[in-house]
């Protein structure tokens, strides 16, 4: 039975503690790649959040009600990755059609996302900590907003980081691996929270 | 047994419900897209280099069917392309003259060098050690940083050591521009074959010193000129291409063999004949004018 309290600390947990990026190491692709400007930092963190919240509640579904059932929890993996990508092809789609000016906000974040590990990490995580089907959502959605929340930061401190001097060898990507680096120790901090179970 | 046939069995399931679902939404969410954007995107180059400013080919045609790119706004394309576009679209090509790049170098060999540069062979490289081994601020280094970045294989060091263009294989997509460190590389319209191969903007005595085919703004070509087309400016000759003519006047009077195709000391001194005779005619003439009224 999941209470308000177990949900807020899964919540606090997925944003802070076990943060995607900076402790769990999920998604560092889009991180890196997608991180050059804030406005477009947002949109990726944003299609991130929304997809993992999704995919969250449809892998539960078909992980309770077709892999337990047919005892193929072997399968998990090759199935996640086919019902996430379907799904965020269908997505994509409805997007298109019914809400075209988010779908040009979120342009090539979308299709992108189809192979970001967050969202196949957060559906596996899901079921190896036995979350019921709302934790499940709450930590796909809050685990999405923990990415948002990453990679705006980062972005922020990578906008900086190009007019700041910087010596000749680290400019550009070197300068942000160790900027990543240190906002990964940085989130560090929070583990003291110890929320976590 | 039965357990793999389960698995099988329900992943094939799950993979044709996924894809009837899409197909079924593909056709209930289809979007209406402009049968022209493909139709243009096929007479595009297709090379996704983003020479056009858009960012890739997709959205380069989709922003010439939406009106705010030109036809030929594809340069790799060329102007045969560019003109079935134009048709696609219904209106003119417009001015799809074909360009090709040009190095406003011939120094090379000819450039002297303050010292020997043994570093990463890279002209980058080598303007990071003491500004370049050239005594010339303006010159090629040679290093190939421009046929590195070639993909059309158009670019090569020439037999003097400096870079040159091949203009049957060169598509315009200023890739070597952008490598260069020195920016000596421009766009020409390929149908005019006179240009001046020097970027020296020195005054004339140290732009001689530096280089023995530097230009030195001495003006001569500008004199020489019927059409107006060539001018000094900041100590550096530089062809209106919109008038010239392909005449090669210039190149057969300037004394430091700056102005491309360079004209052979045959060339120069028939040239030289030829004015000569021109000018002692007109004296005649004029001599022959005066007389009567004398």
């Amino acid at each position: 039975m999941s209470n308000i309290t177990s949900l807020m600390s899964i919540a606090l947990g997925a944003i802070l503690v076990n943060n995607f990026i900076f402790s769990q190491f999920l998604g560092c692709c889009p991180f890196l790649g997608v991180s050059k400007k804030l406005d477009t930092a947002v949109g990726m963190g944003v299609a991130v959040t929304f997809v993992m919240g999704l995919a969250s509640a449809i892998t539960w579904i078909v992980n309770e009600y077709i892999l337990v059932k047919f005892d193929l929890l072997y399968m998990q993996t090759v199935v996640f990755i086919l019902v996430i990508a379907a799904l965020v092809q269908f997505i994509e789609m409805f997007l298109q059609k019914s809400m075209p000016s988010l779908y040009t906000a979120l342009g090539i974040y979308l299709p992108l996302i189809t192979t970001n590990c967050a969202v196949l990490g957060v559906a596996l995580l899901n079921i190896q900590s036995n979350f019921n089907f709302i934790e499940s959502v709450v930590y796909g959605i809050t685990g999405g907003l923990g990415f948002l929340l990453a990679i705006v930061l980062f972005a922020s401190v990578r906008e900086r980081n190009v007019f700041a001097d910087c010596p000749k060898c680290f400019e550009g990507f070197p300068i942000a691996l160790v900027t990543a680096g240190l906002m990964a120790l940085s989130f560090m901090g929070f583990s003291g929270l110890s929320v976590w179970g | 047994m039965n357990n793999i046939i389960i698995a099988i069995l329900v992943l094939g399931i799950m993979g044709g419900v996924f894809g009837l679902i899409l197909a079924v939404a593909s056709k209930i969410f289809e979007v209406k897209k402009d049968p022209r954007e493909e139709a243009v995107l096929s007479h595009l180059a297709g090379a996704n280099c983003g020479g056009c400013g858009f960012a890739g080919c997709a959205a380069c045609a989709a922003a010439i069917v939406s009106g705010s790119a030109p036809a030929n706004a594809c340069a790799p394309a060329g102007a045969e392309n560019a003109a079935e576009i134009a048709k696609i679209m219904g209106v003119a090509a417009g001015s799809s003259e074909k360009q090709v790049a040009f190095v406003r170098c011939n120094g090379g060999t000819n450039a002297k060098k303050r010292f020997e540069y043994r570093g990463v062979q890279d002209c980058i490289s080598a303007t990071k050690v003491a500004a370049g081994p050239l005594d010339c601020a303006f010159g090629c280094l040679g290093f190939g940083s421009c046929v590195t970045a070639c993909k059309f294989g158009a670019m090569s060091i020439g037999p003097n050591g400096c870079a040159v263009v091949d203009p049957e294989k060169c598509t315009n997509c200023m890739a070597c521009a952008a490598a260069c460190p020195r920016k000596l590389i421009v766009s020409t319209p390929a149908a005019k074959k006179v240009h001046v191969a020097c970027n020296n903007k020195d005054k004339g005595k140290i732009a001689m010193s530096v280089c023995a085919s530097s230009c030195i703004g001495c003006g001569l070509c500008e004199k020489e000129c019927k059409k107006d087309a060539i001018h000094v400016i900041d100590n550096l000759a530089v062809i209106d291409y919109a008038k010239c003519i392909n005449c090669k006047m210039c190149t057969k009077v300037c004394p430091r063999d700056a102005i491309l195709p360079k004209a052979t000391a045959e060339e120069k001194e028939k040239y030289k004949a030829i004015k000569k005779a021109q000018a002692e005619k007109a004296k005649a003439a004029a001599e022959a004018n005066s007389a009567p009224n004398a």
